[in-house]
């Protein structure tokens, strides 16, 4: 039947269809011409122009011609594959032949849309085909494979992000593990008083959720605890949690905190960190009243017993006959099986010394936002009081934005939230002090629901807006007061204010260890070290890793709505794919052909996506089908050419490139 | 029946591969046996004459070593392929070029300028260079026309096998010869040697780390190289990992990184390119500025990663092209 010889041989009868794309094609291409030239090329059998190849008839043609002209291989010159290459595959297959059979050749894109010489450009678009249908003729019949998802997922960071994807699907019917490396899940939103621009308390929103993560019972909440080790793929990770020890078993306390009041130590003398140093607490204590779990915990560092072994560990007296304090508990290891992953680790806020001329750690009444938060506390170091460090009421406040965001020296970006989170710490300040407030912005940006309309009420409340850059920070000659030094540009002139605090907006940065994390789990992160979403528009919550997902800071900074939003996008992710109870894979993948692998391992650590090992007892190197994403990478770096890639072996791919620089 | 008939034939070489064909010790001897030497001005008296005065076809095999650079050599290796039923390019010079084809790096004048009055060890008063024709009292004298361009055997003539390595291991041309005796040829076209890379029978193989990472690249003169680890584990620019095998790693076994003789694997098209990505994927670097770093410690680029294989590099043709304008 095929009377048509391809070059390497083997009888192909090629199709060729020439898209006018209406005249996103058609009106700087000859259409026609380029499918008259088609038709001369060696193996074609047939080659058509049409208006829109994409529609029900284009596809139809195509469908049609297999079975009336015996065609063994379709090409059309359309858009880019990235739009219509899956439409065409489904309608090779529908014509009966296996889908891998056809290539896609990008006329609008890469020719159409880039040129404006009629006549140069159908010259390109020849040798695009002739390239195309050279290539084509090699293509072998490949499988897409299909791998089952395991329904159980995991999330890491208890942060709102994370509390609210976590109940989401486990509402949803699914088994979720939270991953919390602190002592208590809540995340930083569990640090505030209120929140922007509703002013609502932070705990009477949060508190509810933390407790429902804790009981739900489709949640395993695992606190003091950090992700080890991510082996597997898409729909079968192989996840190992190291879990501290908290030296209290949990299924035993109750939290009734007697141990607490019953430490040798009656003075609290251990800095406190989730009021970032602005409290003591003891070696055996809870972070918070609103703590989930509600359990203590034991911080060895400054247990007595941990460092002499000669406490009266009155702390166990206090425990009695429930027997809670267990000071030998070792770290350990869950090996854990899950078919997604939601990353939801957060953010750490910027560092205020890095900019020495605000003075922040050299000038007590420095304070950052963060701190701010726990002042204005109720349940904070000083009840909610907001004090100076002698104990005194300020009776003037600076606030300082931008502290490590919009800077060069710095970050560039802007933090999204400080502005806001700055409006409602000067109506908190002036509410609890009465004191007169300075915002030192650059910008005011306020461009959220009912953000502006915050922005408007603190500004009648008689707080001083100063726009400015402050350039310095520093003591007020014979006073205990602070200068600030700024260019009001509304005004033009330099300004020194005096106050008795300034409050450092500092910005939102990746967590210190996000690299490793990112490492970790086989994503990628923008520049400013925030993991990178798959598509800014199409797919924020994605990443380049199949079956792991985004969720709040850690993908860069955000508000609480935002975040709780981007949980939810990420939980219906998770869901869907989890629901579809199988994932179909590209066959675009490499293999390495085992008898000519000489195991140089040169292919091993190339691979960006962890694919390939080496096989001890063969010596030799293989690649893990299912986590290749066909990247390439390692085809080329394999110095004796023995892996190869399905739809780019090197006949195909130098075929196809000697068919574009065979022009006459 | 008559024995074979066996040309052997040099063009632009160095000799080391006519000593392998001695190295064969007394094997060459069951050769001698099983075959009739037709052809083989290096060992025996023969003439042109000799091998022009055949048949076309009479000689069942010859072996060919050496890059053609001049016209003498293109027309010997033209008379060898007409009057032999198999010509097989012999060592790494005649299969991909060899350490001559490192000239095509240049052309013929700056060559010869080079050799014959810049180099500090040729005394040239009268700056004379090679000529094609020379008139003497006695008559002319005539030396064959250098080529600008050297070339593999088979840039030349079509080529029915090759022996690769430089010299081509002893145990290959044993096999070979044997093979050709027992009528039990591969396809055409095939190199006669595994068709794998070296670091599979090497004996460090096992010492290379899974994720090899190279700082600081080294010559072997700069360091005292452990015997038992990966040599480029150590910083040498070891080209097992690109080169075919069949040498039983002798340059390993003696302590030296392998500079690649015996020529890519089947499936790899241009040897330097591959080399030279290879060392890349190990290269300790990731900024631009550190990468040249690591790459400017490879002193002769060209010299390591193409060292064997110039004239058939994709790499080359493009200079002939638009460089030196000879072909
Ligand atoms: C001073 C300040 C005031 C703010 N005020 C407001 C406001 O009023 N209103 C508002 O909408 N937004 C406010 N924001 C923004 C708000 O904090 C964030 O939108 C919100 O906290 C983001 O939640 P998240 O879960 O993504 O991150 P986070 O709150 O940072 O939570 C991340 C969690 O992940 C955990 N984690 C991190 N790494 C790991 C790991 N490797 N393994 C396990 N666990 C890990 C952390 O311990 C943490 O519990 C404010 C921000 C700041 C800095
Ligand atoms: S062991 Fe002693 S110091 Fe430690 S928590 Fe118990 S009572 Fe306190
Ligand atoms: S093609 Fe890319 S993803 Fe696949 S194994 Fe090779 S390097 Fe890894
Ligand atoms: S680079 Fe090639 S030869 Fe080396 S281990 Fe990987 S597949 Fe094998
Ligand atoms: S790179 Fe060289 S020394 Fe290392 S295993 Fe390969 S051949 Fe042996």
């Amino acid at each position: 039947m095929s009377d048509l010889i391809g070059g390497n041989g083997c009888g192909v009868r090629i199709g060729v269809y020439v898209c006018h794309c209406g005249t996103n094609i058609a009106g700087t291409i000859d259409v026609r011409a380029l499918a008259e030239f088609a038709a001369t090329l060696p193996g074609v059998v047939l080659a058509r122009d049409y208006k829109y190849m994409c529609s029900d008839p284009g596809q139809e043609l195509i469908k049609k011609d297999i079975a009336e002209q015996n065609l063994t291989r379709i090409v059309v010159a359309a858009c880019s594959p990235c739009l219509h290459e899956k439409t065409f595959r489904h309608a090779t297959e529908e014509g009966g032949l296996n889908p891998f059979f056809f290539h896609m050749v990008n006329l609008r894109e890469h020719d159409s849309w880039v040129h404006t010489d009629k006549v140069a450009a159908t010259e390109k678009g020849k040798d695009l085909l002739r390239a195309a249908v050279r290539r084509v003729k090699h293509h072998k019949p490949l499988e897409r494979r299909q791998v089952s998802i395991n329904p159980d997922a995991l999330i890491v960071g208890g942060g709102i992000a994370g509390i609210h994807a976590a109940l989401t699907m486990a509402n949803a019917g699914k088994h979720v593990y939270l991953v919390e490396r602190e002592p208590t899940i809540g995340g930083h939103m569990a640090q505030f008083d209120k929140t922007f621009p509703t002013l609502d308390c932070a705990a009477c929103i949060l508190t509810p959720k933390m407790t429902a993560a804790k009981t739900h019972p489709n949640i395993t909440l695992w606190t003091l605890s950090e992700v080890e080790k991510v082996e597997g793929y898409v729909g079968n990770y192989k996840v190992s949690v190291k879990r501290k020890p908290r030296y209290i078993r949990e299924d035993v306390c109750v939290g009734c905190l007697e141990c607490v009041e019953a430490c040798v130590y009656k003075q609290a003398k251990v800095l406190d960190e989730f009021n970032l140093g602005l409290g003591k607490r003891r070696p055996i204590y809870i972070p918070f009243p609103q703590a989930v779990p509600q359990l203590v915990l034991i911080d060895p560092e400054s247990c007595i017993e941990f460092k002499s072994g000669t406490c009266k560990k009155t702390c166990v007296e206090a425990c009695a006959e429930r027997q809670a304090i267990d000071f030998k508990q070792q770290e350990r290891f869950e090996e854990i099986d899950v078919g997604t992953i939601i990353l939801a680790t957060g953010f750490d806020v910027f560092d205020a010394s890095r900019i020495p001329y605000y003075g922040y750690g050299t000038y007590p009444n420095v304070y950052t936002a963060l701190e701010l938060e726990r002042l204005v506390n109720a349940s904070g170091p000083t009840a909610g009081e907001v004090l100076l460090r002698d104990g005194t009421k300020p009776k003037s406040v600076g606030i300082i934005h931008c502290v490590g965001s919009r800077d060069d020296n710095t970050n560039k970006y802007c933090s999204r939230v400080c502005c806001m989170y700055s409006l409602k710490l000067a109506h908190l300040i002036k509410e609890k002090t009465d004191a007169e407030v300075y915002n030192c912005y650059i910008d005011i940006r306020a461009p959220g629901k009912g953000f502006e309309e915050f922005y408007n009420r603190v500004s009648e409340e008689g707080t001083h807006f100063i726009r400015g850059k402050v350039a310095d920070v520093f003591p007020t000659e014979g006073t205990n007061q602070l200068t600030m030094r700024v260019e009001d540009t509304l005004m033009s002139m330099v300004r020194q204010i005096s106050v008795d605090m300034v409050v450092l907006a500092v910005g939102l940065e990746a967590q210190s260890d996000a690299q490793d994390v990112r490492r970790r789990f086989n994503i990628s992160s923008s520049t400013e070290g925030f993991f990178l979403e798959r598509h800014p528009k199409l797919a924020p919550v994605s990443t380049f890793t199949d079956g792991v997902f985004l969720a709040g800071c850690c993908q860069g900074p955000k508000d609480i709505p935002d975040t709780v939003a981007q949980a939810g996008a990420a939980a219906a992710e998770a869901l869907a794919l989890i629901d579809a109870g199988a994932v179909e894979l590209e066959p675009n993948t490499a293999y390495i052909e085992e008898e000519l692998c000489s195991g140089c391992k040169t292919c091993i650590p190339m691979c960006p996506y962890s694919a390939i090992s080496f096989v001890a007892d063969k010596k030799k190197a293989a690649i893990n089908e299912v986590l290749c994403k066909g990247c390439g990478t390692c085809v080329a770096a394999c110095p004796s050419g023995s892996i190869v890639q399905n739809l780019f072996e090197d006949v195909e791919v130098f075929d196809e490139i000697e068919g574009v620089l065979a022009y006459a | 029946m008559s024995k074979p008939k066996v040309g052997f034939y040099w063009c632009a070489s160095c000799g080391g591969c006519e000593e392998a064909v001695v190295d064969l010790a007394e094997d060459v001897l069951k050769v001698v046996e099983a075959v009739d030497i037709a052809f083989w001005p290096v060992a025996l008296d023969f003439k042109r004459a000799d091998v022009a005065a055949m048949a076309d076809g009479e000689m069942a095999v010859c072996f060919v070593n050496g890059a053609v650079r001049t016209s003498e050599q293109e027309e010997m290796a033209r008379l060898m392929r007409l009057k032999s039923q198999l010509i097989i390019a012999f060592g790494s010079c005649s299969h991909m070029g060899g350490i001559p084809g490192l000239a095509n790096m240049t052309d013929c004048e700056t060559l010869l300028r080079r050799v014959y009055q810049e180099v500090p060890s040729v005394a040239n008063p009268d700056c004379i260079l090679p000529q094609e024709r020379c008139e003497v009292p006695q008559g002319s004298l005539t030396l064959p026309a250098l080529h600008d361009t050297v070339s593999s055997l088979d840039q030349m003539i079509p080529v029915d096998y090759y022996l690769p390595g430089c010299p081509p291991p002893v145990k290959l041309i044993k096999d070979a010869v044997s093979a050709i005796l027992q009528g039990a040829m591969p396809p055409k076209g095939s190199v006669l040697a595994p068709d794998v890379a070296m670091c599979t029978g090497c004996p460090r193989k096992d010492s290379k780390p899974e994720k090899l990472l190279v700082s600081a690249f080294k010559r072997p003169h700069e360091i005292q190289i452990d015997p038992a680890k990966c040599l480029l584990e150590q910083g040498l620019l070891c080209m097992g990992p690109v080169t075919r095998s069949g040498c039983d790693a002798a340059c390993v076994e003696g302590n030296m990184p392998c500079t690649g003789c015996l020529g890519p694997t089947g499936r790899v098209r241009d040897f330097g390119a591959k080399a030279l990505s290879a060392v890349a994927s190990i290269a300790d670097a990731t900024e631009e500025s550190k990468i040249a770093g690591v790459l400017d410690k490879i002193v002769d680029p060209v010299g390591t990663f193409y060292r064997y294989s110039l004239p058939t590099s994709i790499l080359h043709k493009r200079n002939r092209h638009e460089g030196n304008g000879a072909h």
